[in-house]
C-alpha cells in the first residue's frame, strides 16, 4: 500500500521578471552600425583635404551612434510569461509589446558579422498577423547565442514539449539538430549567375561610388588606375567600348552574385524539428535561423525567373503567416536545381505539388500578346513621331521596334505558363514569364474568393480569381481563367461556399 | 450587365439585394467634388490671369466634358453592378463599373465587422459595411447601404461569427 503520491508541481516557466538583453550590445550595435559607415566616414575624415569640421562630424557621428546604443539597451526589457511575451523598448518613442505566445508562428534568429564575434543573435518572433510595411514587430537584439536557441524552443513548443524539457534542461538541449530535409550542395552555385541579383548588386556599388566620388569633389583621374580606364574610354570607338563593357559587367554580375550566394546560402540546412518545425539555417557573415512552424505553413511557392529557368533551376518559398516579405526571410530553399525544388516541396508538404497543370483558354493567350505588345509599339511610335517632328535621333525607335517581338515572345511564355491544378489537399496556379512562380495554397487556408471581371475579360469570357488567404502575400491570382473552368475550380477547391451562389444555366438579368 | 460568351458550365449569379438608391446620389456627389477641385484648378488661372495659354483652355473644356460623363454615367452604372448578399455561412458582394469584382468570404472566416459612415454618406442616411478576414486582401466592403440595413447586417453577422468556433485563420 503506498500512499497516494503527492500532486506534482505545477511546470512554471522560467520566473517571468524583466530581463535585459545582453550587456554586450552596448558595443554591438553601435559596432553593426559603424561597420555599414565605415566606408562613407573613412572617405569624409581621409580622402580630399582633411580639415577640422569633417573630423568633427565624422568623430560626432561615432558618439552619437555610441551613445544611442548605450540609451537603447538601459531602455529595453523583456520578459516572457506563460501566457505572452512583453517587450519595453523606445528612446524617444516608447513602446510596450505584447503578443499572445499562442499566437506565435514563427522565430528567426540573426546574428550579423557584430552579433558573431561576441556569441550573440538578434530573436525575431512573428504572429499571425498579416504585417504592413515590415514592421517589425517583436524582436529581441540580441541575447546570447544559447539563450536565443533557449527562447525558440520555448516560443515553439507550447503544446507537446513544455513540461518535459522544463527547469534549465532546454539550454543543453541544443544539439537537437533534426531531420535532414536538404542541404547546400556545392554544384547548385551554377545557379548563382542566373539570377539578377549580381547586376543590381553591381550596379548599385557603381552608383554609390560616383556618387560618394561626385559628393568628395574626386576627381576620377586622380587614381592611377581609373585614369588609365577613363583614358581608355576617351581612344575607343563605340565598337570596342560596347562589347568590352558588356562582357565586364557580365563577369563583374556573375561574380558578384557567387559572392552573394556564399554569403546567404553558406551553410544552408533545412531540417524538419522535433517540435513539428522547419527550420532553415544559412549564411556566412550574418547567419539566420527561420523556425516555421509546420501546421501554419499554408504552402509554398516555386519561383523560375527566366534565366533560372533555363538553366534548369529553382528557388522555393514559404507561404506561411509570421514572416516579414522582407530579406528572404520565408525562403526555404535557394537556387538549386528544379528537380530538388520539387523534392523539397514534396518533403514539406507531404504531397506531390509538380502535377501537370490545366492550361487556360486561348482567349487568354490574346490577352497576354496584347497587354505584351501594346506598349512596346506604344512607345515605338512615340519615338519614331519624335524622331520626325523633334529632330530626335533615329536609332532609339529602331531599337522599339526591334523590341516587339521580344515582347511578343515575353507575352506568349506569359501564357504557356498559366495554368492551375488542385491537388488532394492544394490548389496549384502558376503564372509569369520573367519572374515565373507557381504556387501551392493549401485548400484549409483559403479565407474567401475574389472574382475580378475587367470590361475585357467579361468580353473574352475569362476571370482573375484569387484566393484570399491570412498567409503570405494574402492573396493567391489564377490569372485569366475560362469562366466556366475558374468557378468550378474555386468550387472545387473549398466546397459548399460558392456552390450556392453559382447558377447552371438561366441567363443573368 | 453581363456579356459572357461562354455558354455551358456553372455562372456566377448576382448577390440578391440591391444597395440603397440614395447611393447614386452619393457616387455622383463624390464624384462631383473630386471634379470640382481639378476643374477650380483649372479655371482660376483661365479666369483671372490674363495670358492664360490656350491649352489650359483645351484642357478644360476636356476635363468638363469627361467630368459630365463620368458624373452622369458611373452612378448609374455601379447602382447595377453593386450588390450584397449574406446567407448563414458566407458573405457574397459585388462591386465595380468597368471592371467589376465579386468577393467572397464564409462566415467562419470573419474577424470583425464595422460599419462607417463619412460625412456625406450622414447627409444621405447612408453607411459601408466593411467585413474583415485575416488576410490583408480579404476586406468584404458593401457601400451604400441604407443606415438601418447596414445596422441590421452587422448584427447578424456579429451574432452568427460569435456562434462560429475557431480563430478564423
Amino acid at each position: 500500500m503506498t500512499p497516494p503520491l503527492p500532486a506534482a508541481p505545477e511546470y512554471v516557466e522560467p520566473a517571468p521578471e524583466w530581463g535585459r538583453l545582453d550587456p554586450r550590445m552596448i558595443v554591438v550595435r553601435p559596432l553593426n552600425e559603424l561597420v555599414g559607415l565605415l566606408l562613407p566616414l573613412f572617405a569624409l575624415v581621409f580622402v580630399g583635404d582633411v580639415n577640422l569640421v569633417r573630423t568633427l562630424f565624422g568623430a560626432g557621428t561615432v558618439a552619437f551612434v555610441v551613445l544611442y546604443g548605450l540609451l537603447s539597451w538601459l531602455t529595453t526589457k523583456y520578459r516572457i510569461t506563460d501566457t505572452q511575451v512583453e517587450l519595453h523598448k523606445g528612446v524617444l518613442f516608447r513602446q510596450r509589446l505584447a503578443i499572445p505566445r499562442d499566437r506565435i508562428r514563427t522565430v528567426d534568429l540573426t546574428a550579423k558579422l557584430g552579433h558573431r564575434l561576441f556569441g550573440l543573435t538578434a530573436v525575431r518572433v512573428g504572429t499571425g498577423k498579416q504585417e504592413r510595411g515590415g514592421g517589425e514587430g517583436v524582436a529581441l537584439d540580441a541575447v546570447t547565442a544559447a539563450e536565443a536557441d533557449r527562447l525558440r524552443q520555448v516560443f515553439l513548443h507550447r503544446r507537446a514539449g513544455a513540461p518535459e524539457d522544463g527547469a534549465g534542461g532546454t539550454a543543453e538541449n541544443t544539439a537537437d539538430d533534426g531531420a535532414p530535409i536538404a542541404a547546400l550542395s556545392g554544384s547548385w552555385y551554377r545557379y548563382a549567375p542566373l539570377s539578377l541579383s549580381g547586376l543590381i548588386g553591381v550596379g548599385a556599388s557603381v552608383g554609390f561610388l560616383m556618387n560618394l566620388a561626385n559628393e568628395l569633389d574626386l576627381e576620377f583621374s586622380e587614381f592611377g588606375v581609373l585614369r588609365s580606364v577613363y583614358t581608355w574610354f576617351a581612344e575607343s570607338g563605340p565598337g570596342t567600348i560596347v562589347p568590352v563593357t558588356a562582357v565586364a559587367t557580365v563577369v563583374l554580375a556573375a561574380l558578384a552574385s557567387l559572392l552573394g550566394y556564399l554569403l546567404q546560402n553558406h551553410r544552408y540546412r533545412l531540417t524538419r524539428q522535433a517540435d513539428r518545425t522547419l527550420r532553415v539555417r544559412r549564411g556566412l557573415l550574418t547567419t539566420r535561423s527561420v523556425s516555421i512552424e509546420e501546421d501554419r505553413l499554408r504552402g509554398v511557392d516555386v519561383h523560375e525567373p527566366l534565366l533560372l529557368r533555363a538553366g534548369r533551376g529553382a528557388r522555393l518559398s514559404a507561404v506561411t503567416t509570421g514572416l516579414g516579405r522582407m530579406s528572404g526571410s520565408a525562403l526555404l530553399l535557394p537556387p538549386a536545381p528544379r528537380a530538388e525544388a520539387h523534392r523539397v516541396a514534396v518533403e514539406v508538404l507531404g504531397e506531390r505539388v509538380d502535377v501537370p497543370l490545366r492550361p487556360h483558354p486561348p482567349r487568354a493567350l490574346v490577352r497576354r500578346l496584347v497587354r505584351a505588345v501594346a506598349p512596346a509599339v506604344a512607345v515605338a511610335v512615340v519615338l519614331l513621331g519624335l524622331a520626325l517632328l523633334v529632330d530626335w535621333p533615329h536609332w532609339p525607335w529602331v531599337v522599339a521596334v526591334f523590341l516587339v517581338p521580344v515582347a511578343a515572345l515575353v507575352g506568349y511564355d506569359r501564357y504557356r505558363g498559366l495554368g492551375h491544378a488542385l491537388t488532394e489537399r492544394y490548389l496549384v496556379s502558376r503564372s509569369g514569364s520573367l519572374d515565373r512562380s507557381t504556387v501551392a495554397l493549401r485548400r484549409t487556408g483559403i479565407v474567401g474568393w475574389k472574382i475580378s471581371r475587367t470590361l475585357f475579360q467579361r468580353r473574352a469570357g475569362v476571370l482573375t480569381i484569387t484566393a484570399v488567404t491570412a498567409a503570405g502575400s494574402g492573396g493567391y491570382r489564377v490569372l485569366d481563367v475560362g469562366e466556366a473552368q475558374g468557378l468550378a475550380l474555386a468550387d472545387a477547391a473549398v466546397p459548399d461556399l460558392l456552390a450556392q451562389f453559382l447558377e447552371h444555366r438561366a441567363p443573368e438579368s | 450587365m453581363s456579356e459572357t460568351t461562354s455558354g455551358a458550365g456553372p455562372r456566377l449569379r448576382a448577390p440578391v439585394n440591391l444597395v440603397s438608391r440614395r447611393a447614386i446620389g452619393h457616387w455622383a456627389l463624390r464624384a462631383g467634388l473630386g471634379w470640382l477641385v481639378v476643374l477650380l484648378a483649372q479655371a482660376v488661372p483661365v479666369v483671372l490671369a490674363a495670358g492664360a495659354p490656350t491649352w489650359l483652355r483645351v484642357t478644360l473644356l476636356v476635363s468638363a466634358l469627361v467630368a459630365v460623363a463620368h458624373v452622369v454615367v458611373m452612378p448609374r452604372w455601379r447602382y447595377r453592378v453593386h450588390r450584397w448578399e449574406t446567407t448563414p455561412d458566407a458573405v457574397f458582394t459585388r462591386g465595380g463599373w468597368v471592371n467589376q469584382e465579386w468577393r467572397l468570404a464564409p462566415v467562419s472566416r470573419i474577424q470583425t465587422v464595422d460599419t462607417a459612415r463619412g460625412p456625406l454618406q450622414q447627409l444621405l442616411g447612408l453607411a459601408t459595411v466593411t467585413v474583415t478576414t485575416a488576410s490583408a486582401q480579404g476586406p468584404v466592403t458593401i457601400e451604400g447601404l441604407d443606415a438601418e440595413v447596414a445596422a441590421r447586417i452587422v448584427d447578424e453577422l456579429t451574432a452568427t461569427t460569435q456562434a462560429t468556433p475557431g480563430d478564423a485563420t
